[in-house]
This record gives structure tokens, sequence and C-alpha cells, in this order.
């Protein structure tokens, strides 16, 4: 079960044919992921790692009833795919794509109102239920089987907070990457909110980056609803003030998204944060034997 | 990317957006003849200098070792020359800029526009920018315009006013109307306000402005606005489909070892610490940073060398890290997923050798995909460099090599 993705979803790849594509695709096929087919505008009717190319999103659906699609489109692009894929009627799209412009997203996120189609990312891992299925670009062997969920603006961060909470002696139930980018399709709130209500995830593992108030709500809906220990991390403690770092979201714009001030929140409503991203692990395993 | 207010003017010029009229110069003598055309177009003989650097709080900035503001009103030809022989190839110190301050090499001749007139004079403050958490752009104003709008948003909050603007199209005239009231406008300056906040607004959206700013946004004595300042910053990553804003960045702004590093398609920010550090990602970077901070350093920098971290980019890595005198060790962070370790392990063994004497220690945590493999590669290297698989590991070694 777990939430998300699982072994009976149907995983259609957007940019197929790609380079990144290809690459990803061939490895989620190697870890056990569904992957029913792929879209490449003008490609449809060719074969691709065995599998068939659509021109379309609605295609693909029609013909193989995929109901994931995971995007690997450059960023000039990625828009217009992540709106096709939600118009061809997918559940689910996992946007990889770094470097969409933030008007784009704009545009996005309100297509996506009121459509019964979740986005998670762009410029995010995607998502991996482990020895299920895995939707991203993440190394799968990390991800060992356990009942801890993550959630995770960054990238090799939830790789790292995985290894350790499998070198802890737990593992893994899903861990979805929402993404470093202003605009994301699914914000920390609410993924923090599918892996509460998950009944094989017994704690939570949630992995915030200066910029921006998700993890202050997150916080405080945990603090209302949690029924789940929560261990929590926020990356640059150490950031100056008014400068990007790496992710196009990361960065400091007053005084209510530094990392002291969302430690500051989560704390208060009950999460165990951690200052050192070496803890995460570690604190993991002795909340969850309390 | 951040723009220089003559650029960003020039720019608004194109979505019909009224500025305040002035010449971009290089030397003394281009600010005298700005001054002339001024004076002849405008009929004033005011006319502002405005020292052109990424930085605001110019106006009560000083040029170093002299008494110049890096904003000033001159009243004759000479006057103005004399203040552009002032500010050009000084360097402006003002409260954005740190007590380091930054050269300028272009200043601004502006029109006077505080001019007599049947009317008073009006200061706005409008900014436009993206809201976050509701995923749509928000127009930001003040009746209190000219001033530090941080201060007035903490003193009284009451007079920053917001209206968002709903994605599915431009602003609407009742919203551009809304902001004018609000303004207190009535008359002619009404009605060139709806058009200015409604011609900004499609600048904004037209040149994928990350943020906005007209501070002050001015009403003249006979009823014009327009805008006196203007900080503009572009989102980069949309710079990509405006071929021609690329062009106006100006890498004299920037930190000459990120504009290094940029070169190398390596993302970083320098910082003021003793300890480097190079790390695959952002997120895992700046957690490496806070790691060397509670391990009694403080970081050097922030660099994230992408998904490929071979000996050319580490080796690019140590050089732009060691051109910090202040560096005393440097921390290699890679958690191998697709990347293997043992090959970024021999990349470091490549680049330590190709680079001959690196005098600081330097510590390589690799974990992940054949971490103890590269460990092995490391420790049998002979070379001067210590090794880790945990984080926790490398966190003791920082402490060491910093106390």
């Amino acid at each position: 079960m777990a939430v998300l993705v699982n072994k009976n979803s149907k995983i259609l790849v957007q940019g197929f044919t790609g380079t990144e594509g290809t690459f990803h695709a061939t490895q989620m096929i190697e870890y056990g992921t569904h992957v029913v087919g792929g879209v490449t505008p003008g490609k449809g009717g060719s074969t691709h790692l065995d599998r068939p190319v659509f021109n379309t999103v609605a295609d693909c659906v029609r013909t193989t009833g995929a109901n994931v699609s995971i995007i690997f489109v450059p960023p000039a692009f990625a828009a217009d795919a992540i709106m096709e894929s939600a118009e061809g009627g997918v559940d689910l799209i996992i946007c990889i794509t770094e470097g969409i412009p933030v008007q784009d997203m704009v545009k996005v996120k309100n297509f996506l109102q009121g459509k019964n189609t979740r986005l998670i990312g762009p410029n995010c891992p995607g998502v991996i239920t482990a020895d299920e299925c895995k939707v991203g670009i993440m190394p799968g062997f990390v991800f060992v089987k356990g009942k801890i969920g993550i959630v995770s603006k960054s990238g090799t961060l939830t790789y790292e907070a995985a290894d350790q909470v499998a070198k802890a002696g737990l593992g893994i139930s899903t861990a979805i990457g929402i993404g470093g980018d202003p605009i994301i399709g699914t914000p920390t709130k609410e993924a923090v909110e599918l892996l509460m209500n998950d009944p094989e995830t017994d704690g939570i593992v949630m992995i915030g980056e200066i910029g921006g108030s998700m993890e202050a709500e997150a916080a405080q809906w945990i603090k209302e609803h949690g029924t789940k220990p929560v261990v929590g991390f926020i990356a640059g403690q150490t950031a100056p003030p008014g400068r990007r770092m790496g992710h196009a979201g990361a960065i400091v714009g007053g005084a209510d998204d530094t990392a002291a001030a969302k430690m500051k929140i989560m704390e208060e409503c009950g999460i165990y944060v951690v200052k050192s991203p070496a803890d995460i692990g570690k604190k993991m395993a002795e909340v969850i034997k309390k | 990317m951040n723009l220089h207010e003559y650029q960003a003017k020039e720019l608004l010029k194109r979505y019909n957006v009224p500025v305040q009229e002035g010449f971009a110069c290089n030397t003394p003598g281009e600010a005298e003849e700005a001054y002339r055309q001024i004076k002849t177009t405008y009929g004033s003989n005011f006319a502002v200098v405005k020292a052109q650097i990424h930085a605001g709080g110019r106006g009560k900035g000083k040029i170093e070792g002299k008494e110049q503001r890096g904003v000033a009103v001159g009243k004759n030809a000479e006057a103005v020359k004399e203040i552009a022989q002032n500010i050009l190839g000084g360097t402006l110190v003002t409260i954005q800029t740190g007590p380091s301050g930054k050269l300028v090499s272009k200043v601004l001749v502006a029109q006077d526009v505080y001019y007599e007139g049947p009317n008073a004079i009006k200061e706005f403050y409008l900014s436009i920018l993206l809201d976050r958490a509701q995923g749509q752009n928000v127009i930001m104003y003040s009746t209190e315009g000219g001033m530090d709008i941080e201060e007035v948003a903490h003193n009284t909050p009451d007079k920053i006013f917001r209206e968002h603007v709903h994605p599915s199209g431009p602003l609407q005239a009742f919203q551009a109307r809304k902001i004018a009231f609000n303004f207190g406008l009535s008359g002619e300056a009404f009605k060139n306000m709806v058009k200015f906040v409604t011609n900004l607004y499609n600048a904004y959206v037209g040149l994928d402005c990350a943020m906005l700013e007209i501070n002050p946004l001015f009403k003249t004595s006979d009823e014009k606005i327009i805008a006196v300042d203007c900080k503009m910053s572009l989102d980069d990553n949309a710079i990509m489909r405006h071929p021609d804003l690329g062009v106006l960045r100006d890498v004299t702004e920037e930190d000459p070892t990120e504009v290094e590093a940029g070169k190398f398609n390596l993302n970083f920010v320098k910082l003021d610490g003793n300890v480097g550090c190079m790390v695959n990602g952002a997120g895992l970077a700046m957690a490496t940073m806070d790691m060397i901070k509670l391990s009694g350093g403080e970081p050097a920098n922030f660099l994230d060398v992408g998904g490929t971290a071979n000996a050319q980019t580490v080796e690019a890595g140590f050089r732009i890290i060691l051109k910090d005198p202040k560096v005393k060790a440097i921390l290699i962070n890679i958690f191998g997923g697709i990347v293997r370790c043992d090959r970024v392990a021999q990349g470091v063994i490549d680049a330590y050798q190709t680079m001959g004497n690196i005098s600081v220690p330097i510590i390589v945590r690799l974990q992940g995909t054949n971490a103890t493999e590269a460990k092995k590669l490391i420790d049998e290297s002979g070379l001067k460099v210590q090794s880790a698989i945990l984080l926790s590991e490398a966190a003791e070694l920082v402490n060491k090599a910093v106390s």
C-alpha cells in the first residue's frame, strides 16, 4: 500500500525517448516499476525500451491505462507537459524537471485547480514506495523497506535521511520528494497528511529548507492532527539572507523563513527537530521507541 | 538576475510605463552632455546624478573617502560634471552594500521631476512579486512612498495594501481603479495611475520578473505618474526565452569567484568562513554547511557540483575554494546514487595529483553506491586525504581540522 505509488501503479514517461527519460526509465524498470509506455510528440507508433511510444498523453492513457506520469521534459516545455498530463486523465503527475520559469508554474497551479490530479514537484527526485515502485531518479537500494515516511524538498538529502534511517535499524514506507521550487504541486503539509493517514507508516521525517512558509503550515497541521512522531530538519541554518542557495525556492526573504524561525515553530508544534543533518536517523530510532 | 536602474527603466518604457527620463553615462563628460540634453528637453535647470549599483540606500550612502552621496542634484552643467566626477570610479558604501561598498562605473543623469506646479507632489510605494503560498502574483502598495518599506510594514502594517492578481488574466480594470483610489487620487492623476499600474503589471509578466519595485512611485505637480526609481530582478529560469535580456547581466556586480564557478557549471556562493565544501545536491550542500558550523567551523562557501562529480569538476572546485586564503580545510560530501562513489574517489585523487601541493587538509565523505570501495581507494592513495562514510564521522574530522 503505502502512499501515492505502489505495485499496481501504471507509469507513463513524458520525454520518454530523450537522454534523461531513457536513462531513468531503464532504472525504474530494473527496480520493478510498472512502466507501461511513454510520450514523445512526433514519435508516436514507435517502440522504446520494449514499450509503446505515443504522440499524446491522452492516447497513452487510453491504450495502456496509465494512471501516473513522470516528466523528464526540458524546462521550456515542462509546464505544457504537466497541463497535458492533467488533461489526459492521469491521477498523479511527478515532474522531475528543474528550472521551470516561475510564471509558468503560476499558470500550472491555476490550471490544476479543481482537477482530480495531484502534482508532485517540479524540481524533485520523485516518489518511491520501497520494494514496490520507484517513480523518480533516486538510487533505489538506499530505500530499505520499513515503516518510516519521508517528506523532503531536496534530493540527495532525502537519500541521506533514508540511509540513516536504514542504518538505525528502521526502513522506509514511502519517500516523497516534493521539490525545491517556489511553487510546487504538493506542499509539505499535504505530503505529511498523506503519510499521517497511511497505516503502513509509523513515523515521518520532514526535511525542509530556508524560504517560504510550507514547513510552518505543516507544523501547525501536525500540532492539531498529528498521531505519529515527526523528526524535522531545516537545511540552510548558515545561509546568508537574500542569496539563492542552489534551489530556486531556497532564499531567505524575511524574518519568518529563516531556518531558525522554522525550527522554532516546528519545535513548538511537537516536532523532534535535529540541528545536525547527521542526527536524523538516530533521532527517529530514539523517538519511535517511545 | 538583478538589473541596474537605468536598464530597468528602459525595459519599462517598452511597456509604456512612464519613467523619470535620463541618460546612462560612463564619464563626467558624458554626464555634462546629458545635462544639456535634459535642460533642452525639459526646460529645467536641475538634473539628478544617480550612481548605478545593484544595491539600495544610494541616496544616504557615501562615496568612500569623500562627502559625496550616491544620489545628488546638480543645478548646472559644471555641478553635474563635478558630481559625476566624484561618483564615477569611486566606491559607494550604503546600508545594503556592507562596509566594503561597491565600485561605481556608471551614473544615470536624470530629469528633475520635483518641479513646482498647480498641485502638490506625492510619493507612493508599489511592488509586484510572487506570493509563494498562494501561487499568485501580488501587488503590494502603500501611500508611504520613498521610505524603507520594511519599516512601514513593521510600524504601520495597516498602511500596506495587497492586491492578488488571478493567473488566468491581466490585472483587471477594477483592481487598477481600487489601487488608484487607495492612493487617494482623483481626476487626471487617477487616470494616469490606472494606466501606470496596468502597464507595470504587463511588464512584470512580460519580462518574467522575479520582483519589480517602484519606490518612489511619484505624482508630479502636474498630475503625471512616474517611476522615479526602479528595482527589477528577472527570473533566472526564464532568461532562456528572453535572449535580449540575458545580455543585461553585469558580471562586475557579482563575486568574481562565483562568476568563474559558473563557467564550470558549478553552483557556488561565496561565504565568509574557514571550511570549504563541495557537495552534490543543493539541500545536502546547505545541510553540510550547517554541519560544519555545528562542528566548530564556519562554512567558506556553498558549492553544489550537481550530478556529475568527476575529476574536472572536483579540480575546478578545489581551485575556486582555495582562492580564499582563509580556508583551513575542505570537506567533500558526496552521496552517490546514480553517480558511483569509487568514480568520485578516483576523481578526487586525480584532481589532487594534478593540483600538486594542497596545503590544507581534505576530508572526503563518500556514501552510497560503492562507498566502501571508494574509502579503500582514498585510504590507499597515499595522499593527505582523510576519508569517512558516515556524516557524523565527517563532522568529527572537520572538528579536528579546525580546532
